[in-house]
């Protein structure tokens, strides 16, 4: 198929907008090319423990500006900021 | 370098490797519960197997690295650092509560061919999630042997030191294809993670519970605020009793020997110099150890890495990352493993900025400096319930530190050090109750540190000091005290000059320069200097209660603030020089640290000197 449906698309989001409390699985990872981030930030958030179908959740923000966040990847928390986060691509549930 | 044959200890952060080197080697590397403890290769030989030795080594999550520690394992994994072999094999190291994430670093070095054995670690605490995890099936899929152990109960190790010497006796191990990417050697982790886990366990629920407080967006900021206004409070209360007994104990020693010596050169020496010297600084082991303890049980809590959490966005808006502020917080111990802990950092220019800025971090150094003025100076009223006055302005000290710290940061990312806008990315371990042992163990350590200091470097500052206090002799006639007269009173005396402005007279000016060694020296000096002009406060009740009467408030409050900045400390500048890779950011650092001391005891002594008239 060359386009997904709209409403596979809606429920698409990217980990760093979501809230806590908000939960799904990794569906893949895009970096933003206008941010300036290439491919090896995908290797990174891999590294520290990202990877596809895991299930995510936030879990909290940071007090002062709601960034960083600390999310639930799997069985481990990890800690980043939103902009790094917006690479994972994650489907809602 | 050696007949030796080298065994790397590698793997992800935080999953024992220390611990397990230690266990094995009898030696106390740093065990703490955060992601990048250790930031230096470490060798030692293998308890009852000097042929064997062990290289403790960074973690890291791959064999690319992101920071300057991780390069480290890299190049030693790969035999291309220095002058060294490469490792004839690798003992790995896996958190068993976390098997598909620190497979797939494994299954990269699998890669190399090098030959290893695996150290299914942590599996105390596997056992209480209640995960279990088949072993030998492990093993099998991996191709390599697999021990479990709990490398703090020091269990497991009999396992671990056959099967190393079995598999550096033995057959290769097979190459296994696992693919090349990142993502490759993920799949194979977790596929073989799942295959060999019998029951995938509860989750570490203690955990959850503790961060829904303590990084609970208004009240976990009100608890980091607290732990860290509550630990200077203690240094002040706690270390009271302590101190007493050995100030005690340093009177009763002069006291003893002026009972048995003669007036002259002599008792001079012992009581002036080295005792009077010296000994106001031991006097200050307790506060210092209770500071330690804190740090120590924070390290080893996990709540250093909420800490950088909590700390990110603060860091963020001076141009740095939430994770400088656990290298900055263990400044407060020393600055010394705080710039070496930089090496974390991935961006070399805020590693740069951090190491620039962690002279301004309090070390326990300066904690003699400041505790001394402030018992002179600050009468102990109780400002609010249990909250004393005296502990508060040294609280007050250290924020200024960090205050300034953070500013100088701030200005050094928008001229020198400006760059790119970093990430921050760091695992949030598991807390776990601090174990009393590597408490304990750091605490000797630090306990042993301060005292060979004062044994040797204070020591001989004060030897030196004393001799050039006390010579040449006073003219025929003199009136004034023979310290006048002798080389300090002389040196001081040209010091002064320059000082003045700041509210410093000779004695303080002259205190300064064996200072230049160590902080601490300074009040060593100041002891010595005092002692020796005769002053009968000095004899009969010690520092503390000479500064009260021969240095005015103002004098007092620019000393402080001098502190607050100048780089004093040569061991300080060595490893800034080593770790920058020149003398030019050292020499940098150093000049912008005493113009600023200058600038704030200046802005200090005439403010104060207005307002108290
Ligand atoms: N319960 C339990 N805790 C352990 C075990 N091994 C290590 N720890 C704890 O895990 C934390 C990390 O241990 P370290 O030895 O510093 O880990 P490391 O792998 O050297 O960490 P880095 O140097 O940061 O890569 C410490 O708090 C240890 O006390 C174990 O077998 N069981
Ligand atoms: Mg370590």
């Amino acid at each position: 198929m060359n386009h997904p449906t709209p409403i596979e698309d809606a429920v698409l989001e990217s980990l760093g907008t979501m809230r806590p409390g908000a939960r799904g699985r990794i569906a893949h990872f895009e970096v933003s090319v206008d941010e300036g981030q290439d491919e090896s930030l995908t290797d990174r958030l891999r590294e520290v423990g990202f990877a596809e179908n895991l299930e995510v959740e936030v879990l909290h923000q940071s007090p002062f500006g709601r960034d960083p966040i600390a999310v639930r990847v799997g069985k481990m928390t990890i800690a980043l900021r939103r902009k790094e986060a917006n690479i994972v691509k994650v489907h809602l549930v | 370098m050696s007949a030796s044959t080298l065994v790397a200890v590698v793997g992800n952060p935080n999953c024992g490797k220390s611990a397990l080197f230690n266990a094995l080697t009898g030696l106390r590397q740093k065990v703490a519960n955060y992601p990048g403890a250790t930031v230096e290769r470490r060798a030692g030989p293998l308890l009852g197997n000097d042929k064997l030795e062990l290289i403790d080594l960074p973690g890291t999550y791959s064999l690319t690295p992101r920071s300057p520690d991780e390069a480290v394992t890299r190049d030693v994994i790969l035999g291309q650092y220095e002058a060294e072999d490469r490792p004839k094999a690798l003992l790995c190291v896996v958190d068993a509560t976390n098997l598909e994430q620190h497979l797939r670093f494994i299954i990269e070095l699998r890669g190399t061919g090098v030959p290893m054995v695996l150290a299914l670690n942590m599996t105390d605490l596997a056992a209480r999630e209640e995960i279990r995890i088949d072993a030998d099936a492990l093993s099998k899929r991996l191709g390599v042997p697999v021990v479990e152990t709990v490398a703090v109960r020091r269990k497991g190790l009999e396992a671990l030191q056959k099967t190393l010497d079995g598999v550096l006796a033995g057959a290769r191990q097979s190459v296994v294809d696992f693919g090349i990417s990142v993502k490759d050697h993920q799949r194979a982790a977790r596929k073989i993670a799942a295959d060999v886990t019998l029951s995938e366990g509860i989750g570490h629920k203690t955990t959850r519970m503790l961060d829904s407080v303590l990084l609970h967006s208004v009240i976990g900021p009100i608890i980091l605020f607290s732990i860290l206004f509550f630990m200077f409070q203690a240094v002040f209360a706690w270390a009271e009793a302590p101190m007493g007994w050995i100030e005690d104990g340093i009177a009763l020693l002069q006291g003893a020997f002026e009972g048995i010596l003669s007036d002259g050169l002599i008792l001079s020496f012992l009581n002036d110099g080295i005792l009077a010297g010296v000994g106001a600084v031991v006097v200050f082991l307790p506060q210092i150890l209770i500071l330690f303890a804190f740090i120590l049980i924070l390290e080893s809590s996990g709540y250093m890495a909420r800490a950088a959490f909590l700390m990110d966005r603060l860091m963020a808006s001076v141009g740095l990352n939430g994770r400088a502020f656990i290298p900055l917080l263990s400044s407060f111990a020393c600055a010394i493993p705080g710039i070496m802990a930089a090496r974390t950092i991935s961006d070399p220019k805020d590693r740069l900025t951090t190491i620039l800025i962690a002279p301004l971090m309090t070390c326990s150094a300066r904690l003699p400096v400041y505790a001394v003025i402030i018992a002179a100076f600050i009468p102990n009223t109780p400002v609010w319930g249990a909250i004393g006055l005296q502990g508060l302005v040294m609280f007050i000290l250290y924020l200024a530190g960090i205050v300034f710290a953070l500013i100088v940061a701030a200005v050094m990312k928008r001229t020198i050090t400006k760059g790119e806008v970093q990430t921050f990315m760091l695992e949030l371990p598991k807390y776990q109750p601090p174990h009393w042992r590597y408490v304990l163990v750091g605490l000797y350590e630090r306990a042993r540190i301060f005292m060979r200091r004062a044994g040797t470097m204070i020591l001989s500052a004060t030897i030196i000091l004393w001799v050039l206090s006390s010579y040449p002799n006073p003219p025929a006639g003199a009136t004034e005290p023979a310290i006048t007269y002798s080389f300090v009173g002389i040196i001081g005396g040209w010091l002064e000059v320059i000082f003045s402005p700041i509210g410093f007279n000779w004695e303080i000016s002259a205190a300064l320069v064996p200072g230049m060694a160590a902080r601490e020296v300074a009040v060593a000096a100041l002891g010595t200097v005092y002692s020796l002009s005769g002053n009968e406060d000095m004899i009969a009740e010690g520092l503390v209660a000479t500064l009260n009467n021969a240095w005015s408030l103002p004098t007092a409050l620019s000393f402080l603030a001098w502190f607050v900045f100048a780089p004093q400390c040569l061991s300080t500048i060595a490893v800034a020089k080593r770790e920058t890779g020149g003398w030019k950011w050292a020499i940098f650092m150093v000049g912008y640290l005493f113009v600023l001391a200058y600038l704030a005891s200046f802005v200090t002594y005439r403010v104060s000197l207005a307002l108290l008239g």
